[in-house]
Parts: structure tokens; sequence; C-alpha cells
């Protein structure tokens, strides 16, 4: 079992943190739940690597606790918390057999020769590696090395936790999708709890239940990636979830209306006064914005299409704002002048970067 | 100025690195090495710059044979993965050091690096030191280094891999604009078929050293001339079912059998390997001729906008990449629809023998 509680935590790398920007992770209360697969996604920098430090017991929080189901770990060092970890560069011994570096950590406790042998066949036949376990490690590629990485931390009984650390980074594309499913796989059949950090919104949003996203030390948003594409709750999460990210636009907001450079965009909602001194957007994911004819909607002017193979990508200017917007499949672009339709269900609006919510339904 | 490679292949210790290819890339054109990892890349950009001289095949430039010569007495900058920069000095010096070992005059010097400064958006980090810039700064000085030259041929491998997702967008917006204004050559090694498409330009598709491909980029991913480059052109990857044509029949290896569709009529009968883009399987029918097949949900993943959905048809498994949230429980037996209109088809040598109809293609 491993519910996850971090209680008031905050980290600073100086001696003494005197403002909040000395945080690397600012104060947070959160818990993860017992067999959740969570992805902590954002920039580098963001403070997703200490926070999962934290947790593995490589860093010891300057401040608050970190609690396994109930029991305070917070200055325990890592090999006591039951968690196994995968880094970015698989961590293998390339001299041995895969089935020697899946016994190893099993070895090394004293465990007896039966126990082992079944344990590394059993983990083995988790990962699709029965076939290579006479294989030496060294000439393994990156995507087996991973897999061997990941059952070595597996191979221990008494594993409750999983802890990720960009561990797809040096994979091929075409073999990302495979350990990916993989992955999810696992977390189906075992009850363990996964935390995955990352910094690739696809691996995050393709992985998790519940996708933590962090910006400068802070939790900006924790949910369901539907609900961080649909309603994202700080244009960072607009922008950062979603490729290209969400359109936002300065605007002033007049009721049902916003204004962006003297149009009006109906917003389908009422939105009280906003205060004149708030930086106010307008929020369109581009996926909801569509290229058409010179009648459909908002003036744009086209700068460029890029042609993705499966979408094609307008980047427009509407009143100066850049906004990238779908060109559905056999519009044919005739000149600059063309127009965008937005769909009103999905316009949201922004003050200071974080959402408003209507004054009424 | 053009670069030609002329049946240039190089082989170390027995091995293959690079077998028979014959490029010509011309003056101000931005060419995408697309590959997976031991391709060839790595080895073909070294031969182009000259670290490497080729076992057989020449190397011209302009019509100058410069086969054996060596990377110094070239005109070539190279940007890798993993990017290099001096740490002591400040950006303004990293970026002006390919300049102070000839001799340009202290006003030539300063006039571009700042002109490629600006091209790079680097003005403001001028006077930083490196390591207090992000990484996508700290790679656009390298490439600012390369650039700062002014060499006729720049070759970058990789060279954002080890970025993050969202610097990657930015620069690779960035990058066509950048080389359409500095002239030179450009080849650029990845192994991401998306990165590729945003790019632009020309692919050349490689595959155990071999180019099996190369022209627009748009038109190798649409067009490819084979299921090795089809498949080294999708991402998700490429979706692959054994069929046996008989008749108006295709009999399909994971069981059923379907009317062919008309693109696949005229062909003798006999075993193809038919193909399609993971956007390209649907869950609802997306035509009155789609094709249905039945398999078991293994897997969905859901991006937020968008759901995979990995289904096992016993000898296949497909990845279907379709609109919205689809939560679909393991396990459970789905229909999935195929658009004729979509379909690839090859022989058994991998030579493509249909191609999609442009016109439904995407």
């Amino acid at each position: 079992m491993a519910r996850i509680d971090l209680v008031d935590l905050a980290h600073t790398y100086l001696a003494q943190a005197t403002s909040a920007a000395d945080y690397a992770v600012k104060p947070m209360t959160r818990a993860w739940r017992h067999g959740g697969a969570y992805a902590l996604l954002g920039p580098s920098g963001c403070g997703k690597t200490t926070l999962l430090n934290i947790i593995s017991g490589l860093i010891v929080p300057s401040r608050g606790r970190v609690q396994f189901d109930g029991r305070d770990v917070t200055a325990l060092p890592t090999e006591r918390r039951n968690i196994a970890q995968v880094f970015q560069f698989p961590v293998i011994y390339d001299t041995l057999s895969v089935y020697e570096n899946l016994a190893f950590p099993l070895r090394n406790r004293g465990t007896d020769r039966r126990t082992i042998d079944a344990r590394v066949r059993e983990i083995a036949q988790l990962l699709d590696l029965s076939g290579a376990l006479d294989h030496r490690a060294r000439g393994l590629t990156a995507d087996v090395k991973q897999k061997v990485s990941l059952g070595r931390g597996l191979v221990r009984s008494d594993v409750a936790a999983i802890l990720f650390d960009e561990p797809l980074t040096v994979i091929d594309p075409h073999l990302k999708l495979q350990l990916r499913a993989m992955l999810k796989q696992l977390h189906r059949q075992l009850d363990l709890t996964m935390i995955y950090v990352t910094h690739d919104q696809t691996e995050a949003l393709t992985f998790a239940d519940e996708v933590v996203v962090m910006y400068e030390g802070e939790v900006v948003q924790a949910g369901t990636p539907e609900e961080l594409f649909e309603r994202p709750a700080h244009t960072f999460v607009g922008w950062f979830i979603g490729s290209p990210g969400m359109n936002l636009l300065p605007c002033r907001i007049d009721g049902t209306a916003a204004v962006v450079g003297g149009h009006r965009i109906g917003l389908g909602r009422r939105y009280a006064a906003l205060p004149a001194d708030r930086r106010i957007e307008l929020g369109v994911r581009p996926e909801y914005t569509i290229l058409a004819g010179l009648n459909g909607g908002l003036p744009v002017r086209v700068r460029r299409v890029d042609d993705l193979g499966r979408v094609r990508i307008a980047k427009v200017e509407l009143a100066g704002h850049p906004v990238a917007a779908i060109v559905p499949d056999g519009l044919a672009i005739d000149g600059e002048e063309v127009a965008i339709a937005l769909d009103s269900n999905r316009l949201h609006v922004y003050a200071d970067g974080h959402l408003v919510a209507p004054a009424e339904a | 100025m053009t670069l030609v490679l002329d049946h240039v292949s190089r082989a170390m210790a027995g091995v293959t690195l690079v077998d028979d290819v014959s490029l010509t890339l011309p003056r101000r054109s931005l060419n995408v090495l697309l590959g997976p990892t031991l391709a060839g890349k790595t080895s073909l950009l070294r031969l182009m710059a000259g670290l490497d001289a080729p076992t057989s095949g020449r190397l011209r430039f302009d019509g100058t044979d410069v086969t054996g010569v060596p990377v110094r007495k070239r005109s070539v900058a190279m940007v890798y993965q993993q990017f290099i920069n001096y740490p002591n000095l400040s950006v303004f010096e990293n970026i002006a050091s390919p300049l102070r070992v000839g001799r340009i005059s202290r006003a030539e010097i300063e006039r571009r690096v700042r002109e490629v400064a600006t091209l790079l958006k680097l003005t403001p980090y001028l006077d930083r030191s490196p390591l207090h810039l992000s990484g996508g700064q700290q790679q656009r000085t390298a490439l600012a280094r390369a650039l700062v030259k002014g060499a006729d041929l720049v070759l970058l491998d990789e060279p954002l891999a080890n970025l993050d997702y969202k610097l990657r967008e930015e620069l690779r917006e960035e990058l066509p604009k950048i080389f359409e204004a500095s002239g030179a050559i450009f080849v650029y090694a990845t192994t991401e078929p998306t990165e590729a498409l945003l790019l632009g330009g020309n692919t050349a598709t490689m595959w155990e050293g071999r180019v099996t491909q190369f022209g627009p980029t748009a038109h190798v991913y649409r067009r490819p001339p084979d299921l090795r480059t089809a498949a080294l052109f999708s991402d998700p990857p490429l979706n692959v079912l054994p069929v046996d044509k008989r008749g108006g029949n295709l009999v399909l290896a994971t069981g059923g059998i379907v009317a062919a569709p008309e693109a696949l009529l005229g062909l003798p009968d006999g075993p193809y390997t038919i193909g399609f883009r993971a956007h390209h399987l649907f869950l609802s029918k997306p035509s009155t001729a789609a094709i249905a097949i039945t398999g078991s949900v293994a897997l969905t993943e859901i991006t937020g906008s968008e759901s995979y959905i990995h289904a096992d048809l016993g000898v296949a498994r497909l990845v279907a990449l379709v609109r919205g949230v689809h939560e679909i429980e393991p396990g459970t037996t789905t229909e999935f629809f195929i658009d004729p209109r979509s379909l690839f088809a090859f022989e058994p040598s991998g030579r493509v023998v249909v191609t999609p109809d442009p016109a439904s293609a995407g």
C-alpha cells in the first residue's frame, strides 16, 4: 500500500529563503492516492524533479512532512521507502545478463535462490523480457534496457510505488508508443501508485489519470487530461498543454461579449464587470478556432500555413494578435484575407492568468 | 553552391554505416534526414562534414571534388544534440569564437555577432554566461556560433532532442525562417516524423544506411515508395494488416473476408500488406464504403482532445487516433473502420502498389 501525503511541504536549495522566488517547491499540501497513475508535468526548472526527489527520499525537504500511509518518512532514506525508481537513462549492469540484472536487488538482500528464480521469471513475463533473460545487457537497445531498469525496481515484492523521471527521453518515437502502452498496462495489472515526471505533454496525458501541472514551484492545476484540455485553470496550462497551445487574446469584457480590437465575440454567458487594472484575456484552443472562407466570421490575415500531415494549421493575425487555427480538409486558401470561426462553447476568460467563472450559466 | 553526394558509402570493421547514398542539395535548402537511431543519419552527416572519408563514392561541392578534404578545410558548421558552449565565456564571446581564429577586424566581428544574435533573439543575453541561460537559449547560442561563420554547409544532429517540448515547438517555428535568412545548405537529422513535417523543406528517409526516398517533405509523407519509408514516416506507427486478394475480395490475416476496395481491384491476386495511418482508423463509419474489422480493445490513452485506442486483432495490433475522449474498457470487442480511400497497399517485396487518393489523404 502507498498513499503518499505531502503535508505543508516546501523546499529551497538556499540556506535561507527570504522570498517566494527562493523556493524550488513552494508550500503545498497534496495527497497521492494508493493505486493512482499520476503525471507531474511542467517545463524545466518548474520544480517537478525536486518534488519527485523529495518523495523518493533523495532530498529532505526544508519544510513539512512526507507520509507513506500516514507514517512519517521525511527523514527515511530511499532504500527504506518501498519504492522503485526509473530514470532518464537506464541503470543496469552492462556486463551482466538480463536475468542477473533482475536478480541483483534480491541477491543483495539474501533472498533464497528459488524465490529469486520465480520472481525474476514473473517480472520478465510481465515486461515481455522472458526471451531476453540470457542476453547480456550491453548489446540491448535503449528501450529494452529501460525495461530491465524498471524490472530491477519491481522485482522486490514490497514495492508500493514507482517513480519515473523522464523515462522515455532516450527512446525513439515508434518505440515510445509501445513502452507507454506497456506502462499503462502494468498500472492496470499491479496495484501500485505511479508518479511520472515529464515535460512531454503527450506522455503525461496518455499515462496519467490525474496530471499535476507545475509552474515556478507551484501546482497550477491538477486534473484529468480532459479537464486540462477543456478548462485550463491558468493561461500557463492553456499554453503548455496542446500543440500549438491555447490562443490568448487581450480583450475587454462587456457583459456577454469579449471585445478584441473592435471585434465583438459572443461568449454565450454573462460575466461580471472585471476591474480595469487586471490583464484580461480571451482563451480559445486552436482546435476550436476554425479557418473559414472570407465571410465565415472574424476577419483575419494569414501569415503561414503548416502542413503537419494529418492536419493543417494556419498562423493568422486577428487585430494584430497571433492566432493558430485549424484549416478544415478541402479548404483552399486564396489570398491573405480570410476569417476564423470560434466555438462559443469553448471560450474562456482569464484575469491575470486565472480562469474567471461566468456570473451566470 | 551545391553539395552532391555521388554513390557514397562508408563501412567500418565490416559494418556498412552508409550504403550507396546519392543526393543533390542545392543552396538555401533545408534537408531533413529522418530515421530511427542507427539508421545512419550521424554517419552521413560526418561524411558531409569531412569528419570521416567515404569508403567509396565522391562528394562534390560546386563541382569541386572534396572527397578527401578534411573538415577544417571545408566551410562547414555542426550543431549537436548535446549543446556545447564555453561556460567561462559570455554569450557574445561564445558566438564570436569561430571568428577569432581568422583575420577579421574587431568591428566586423561585432557586426556579425550582433546580426546573428538578433536573428536568434539573443541580443538581451550577450553579456551573460551561458550557464545562466535556459536550455533553449543555450541551444540558440550554439546555433548562433554555427551560423556566424557564414559556413556554406550547416549540419544539425538532433539539435532539439534535449530540449523541453514547448521550447522545441518555439525553435522549430523559428528555424525555417533562420535557414531562409542564412542562405546556406542545411541538413537536419531527426528521429521524429512530426519534426520533419513541421520543418518542411526536403526529407531523406533513412534505413540501415540507405536513403529510401528524397523529396519535398509533404510529398515523401504522402507518397512513400515502400512499406519501410511509410512506416518510418508515421507516428503513431503505421497500421499494417496482411491480406490475401482473391478476385473481388480481401481475405484478412486476422480472419474475415471483405470486398476489395476499388483501388485494389486492378491488382493481380495474391498476398499484400495494407497500411493506413492511425488517424485513418475510425470508431464510426467514415463513409459507406468503409471496411469494418473487429478487434479487442487492449488499451485507451486520452490526450484531452483525442484518444489513442490500441486494438488487438490476434495477428495484428492496430492503433486508432480518434477525436474526442473515448474511454473504452480493455477487453471490449469493438468494430473499427478503415476508409478505403486512405489505404496504402504493398507487395510482399515492400514496394507500394496503391497510394491513398490525395484528396482524402491527410
